[in-house]
């Protein structure tokens, strides 16, 4: 339905942006009605897709002036409803700016458009020896800027560090439409960090526009061995084993038997069904070097309890280890007319209990779940198996992730690791901080954005929101953990 | 080996916030004073929060310290060498009474900084007093943690203008099994930038670079395999080097005699400083001189290179310590001080008017 206010909009916006850069037809908009997170919808007012610097800026400039809300986009693929859109409000697609404006191959970093795909960068600076290491397992379709705002992070974290440990500099256009940058590639910053702030604010701060990112050369060298294990703890105290042995791998990885199932129906990647937990890990650096920790990870493994372990062969077998675990997601879509992803991150130490906690919980609701682990920096994805078609399946499915979050915080975790806090996590934030914090967030953002007017309603709960969650979730005066110490 | 002592003094210090921010009066935090040098005087009330120590949790299998922040650095490092375990940014110390406060409030790394990544890269939850005295915890003891905004990391080089920080979480890395130095000779500074950026490209375990005085000294750490087979690449002569000097400017180039300045620039940004001694670190990023040269008159230089001088120690009262910041960023740093500490009564001046 067009209504005379977006007409109104789109005819000012047309004032300065191309006629098709402006999206106001419905059925063009019902592209971006809702993000990863497919549970959640709602149509903009308007979606515009500005070419350039500049036109973000007369975007936020007119959006200031108008109060509008403003929602960024990159690619869509959040996972928490991060890019939502708002009623009133517009989406800002950056997906037009997909350019890689400068590769230099002596400071090892590229300059890209907000629009890029995160694993186009790497496959731009292949040839040179380089890479970009964060991996999000969306890599193949997730964009840079997404990354930035989510502070995105992958399967290689443990070594090579999340988004922000990979930026050197941004160029942000801030909520009155002027531009604003970091630049760090000194390594140093004049006055306050503000680089922590921005990745991994969710939209919430400004608009990225240019990034500068940091590229690693290729390891000469990669293996990876897979652990096989007839129970979870094993599993579990092993990486802790690996890790006290003064190995960093890079990249380490658990999946339970509902998971490893699941990934072996989908990609037969010799994967076996039989074993309550496999650990995939790789090691990197040169031939030697990763020769020699592969001797003492099989050895750990073994001691921890491995029934067997595997190396890959060669380049096309490591390839195939990880498609199961990558393809993880996808492979428990196939066994599910619907999943839903978990994201809370625990110290390692508590992965059985929590692991156990799961179980029970998914006992209780009746609702398979398939876990799987970054077991190096104890994030875990517990993939809730349901069916939307269900009445009320969707209902109860969130409260068991909600309870599985809570469960996170309350052996000293958190309630997201890597995909944001977006809509979908806004009561969970009620309960990981207290109120004075959510008011020091809530002012951190009216430093940057007066008006409110970047992604609105995302990430930080209002103390109404949080009354309502907790109205609900405390019973007899207690929260769901009383002994709850929320680091 | 020195002993962690373990007191919490949290319900003191927020008492005592509490009363100054009533009395209107304003706050100067000293923690160990050795880096009481670092940045503008302070004309304030010192409140000494070095007593509140003790280590909150370490589990080395983890990779995370948690730590008060009256902690002592040194004893800290002990601690974690006796784990086989470091901090990966390698703080320098400037004086055996350094805090872990103190350190993350000033955020200096050592010379490990342009290869392992800062003290910002390390902190993962920070538990602090703000400027109304009321508690606040940020960030966690976890690794991957994406809820909220960043906060804690942006109290690394505060300079303790947001909050007394009480307690932090910090990230640690496994020590290294082997390290080395070798020396090459190259005459010029340029050389040597271009040389150390190229041999980034390449996965050589590097962990310190230097150059002065036409030297150029590589550290190289990790294992045995990888640490010998890259010696076998680079060629160079094995040789002894105080590293801990550099980091601590102990080392012969640091002539207290002078004004030390700290340039920081781009790696790759050609020598723009020739004529100047020079102790050249962190793989061409920071340039330390010694010279009674102008400040302005070196900033103005480094201007367009989107360069800045800090002002590190030993300067005329007149010169300001940091790199004068733009306008409206200055602004909304003030507003950012503003939120945490309404009354400003937090090390006042410490890094520019107003913050």
């Amino acid at each position: 339905m067009s209504t005379p206010r977006r007409e109104q909009l789109a005819a000012r916006f047309r004032e300065f942006l191309p006629f098709e850069s402006v999206v106001d037809q419905p059925t063009s908009l019902a592209a971006y009605e809702c993000d990863g997170l497919s549970a959640y919808r709602e149509q903009p007012l308007l979606v515009l897709l500005p070419e350039n610097i500049q036109q973000v800026q007369q975007v936020m400039r007119l959006c200031h002036e108008q109060r509008l809300p403003v929602v960024s986009r990159g690619a869509g693929t959040s996972l928490s409803g991060g890019a939502l859109p708002h009623a009133e409000g517009v989406v800002l697609s950056l997906a037009k700016m997909n350019r890689i404006l400068e590769v230099d191959r002596l400071a090892r970093s590229a300059v890209v458009e907000p629009g890029v795909r995160n694993l186009a960068i790497s496959e731009a600076v292949r040839s040179e020896g380089l890479y970009y290491a964060p991996d999000p397992s969306s890599q193949i379709a997730c964009s840079i800027g997404g990354n930035v705002a989510e502070n995105a992070g992958g399967v290689h974290c443990l070594k090579y560090g999340l988004t922000l440990h990979n930026i050197l500099a941004l160029k942000v256009v801030g909520a009155d439409g002027e531009i604003f940058e970091i630049d760090q590639r000194s390594l140093q910053s004049d006055g306050y960090d503000l680089m922590p702030l921005l990745v991994g604010s969710e939209g919430m701060l400004g608009i990225v526009v240019e990034v500068t990112v940091k590229l690693l050369p290729i390891p000469r060298c990669a293996r990876v061995v897979m652990g096989v294990f007839d129970s979870v703890e094993a599993a579990g105290d092993s990486v802790a084993a690996i890790i006290a042995e003064g190995i960093i791998p890079g990249g380490i990885e658990m999946m339970d038997n509902p998971a490893i199932r699941a990934a072996e129906d989908f990609v037969h990647a010799g994967y076996p069904v039989e074993a309550e937990a496999i650990l995939i890990c790789e090691l990197d650096g040169t031939e030697e070097e990763v020769l020699s920790q592969i001797e003492r990870v099989e050895a750990v493994l073994i001691k921890g309890g491995a029934v067997e372990t595997r190396l890959a062969r060669d380049e096309a077998e490591r390839l195939l280890f990880w498609s199961g675990r990558k393809a993880a997601f996808p492979a428990v879509g196939r066994i599910s007319p619907d999943y839903y992803c978990i994201d809370g991150t625990i110290p390692r130490k508590s992965l059985a209990a929590v692991l156990a906690g799961v179980r029970e919980l998914s006992e209780e609701y009746g609702l398979p779940v398939a876990n799987v682990f970054h077991a190096g920096d104890g994030n875990l994805h517990p993939l809730i198996l349901y069916d939307a078609n269900n009445e009320g399946e969707l209902e109860r499915t969130e409260e068991l992730g909600s309870k599985i979050l809570l469960l996170c915080i309350h052996h000293g975790g958190t309630i997201t690791g890597e995909h944001g806090v977006g809509v979908e996590k806004l009561g969970e934030m009620c309960v990981q901080f207290s109120d004075a914090e959510r008011n020091q967030f809530h002012a951190l953002r009216e430093c940057f954005d007066p008006l409110k007017i970047l992604n609105p309603g995302k990430a930080i709960p209002t103390l109404a929101r949080c009354a309502e969650f907790n109205a609900m979730h405390v019973h007899a005066g207690e929260l769901p953990f009383p002994e709850l110490e929320r680091f | 080996m020195t002993d962690i002592i373990d007191v919490s003094i949290e319900d003191e210090l927020r008492s005592q916030i509490r009363a100054v921010a009533a009395s209107g009066a304003e706050i100067e935090i000293i923690g160990g004073g050795s880096k009481r040098f670092f940045g503008e005087p302070i004309e304030a009330l010192p409140i000494d929060v070095s007593g509140h120590s003790g280590i909150v949790d370490y589990d080395p299998a983890e990779l995370v310290i948690t730590l008060r922040a009256g902690c002592s650095l040194r004893a800290v490092e002990d601690l974690l060498a006796q784990n086989r375990q470091m901090f990966g940014f390698e703080p320098p110390a400037f004086g055996a009474e350094a805090t872990i406060g103190g350190m993350i409030a000033t955020g200096l790394a050592g010379p490990r900084r342009a290869f392992a990544g800062g003290i910002r890269d390390f902190v993962l939850g920070v538990k602090l007093l703000d400027g109304r005295g009321e508690v606040l915890q940020f960030g966690g003891r976890v690794i991957k943690n994406v809820a909220g905004f960043d906060v804690s990391r942006t109290m690394v080089g505060a300079q303790g203008t947001l909050g007394v920080i009480l307690e932090a979480s910090i990230r640690v890395v496994p020590l290294h099994q082997t390290e080395l130095t070798l020396v090459f000779e190259h005459a010029d500074a340029d050389t040597h930038i271009r040389w150390i950026n190229q041999l980034g490209s390449e996965p050589y375990p590097i962990s310190a670079s230097l150059w002065h005085d036409g030297t150029s000294h590589l550290r190289l750490s990790g294992s045995e395999q990888g640490v010998h087979s890259a010696v076998d690449l680079l060629g160079g002569e094995m040789v002894d080097f105080d590293w801990a000097a550099v980091k601590e400017h102990r080392h012969d180039f640091f002539d207290a005699s002078l004004p030390l300045s700290r340039v920081s620039l781009a790696p790759t940004t050609p020598d723009i400083l020739s004529g100047q001694a020079q102790l050249i670190e962190w793989g061409g990023a920071q340039r330390w001189i010694c010279s009674e040269d102008d400040v302005e008159t070196l900033r103005a230089r480094l201007a367009d290179q989107h360069g800045s001088l800090c002002a590190f120690r030993g300067h005329a009262d007149s010169v300001a310590t940091f790199q004068p910041l733009p306008e409206a960023m200055l602004r909304l740093q003030r507003s950012i001080k503003s939120s945490f500490d309404p009354a400003g009564i937090f090390n006042p001046g410490r890094m520019y008017p107003g913050l």
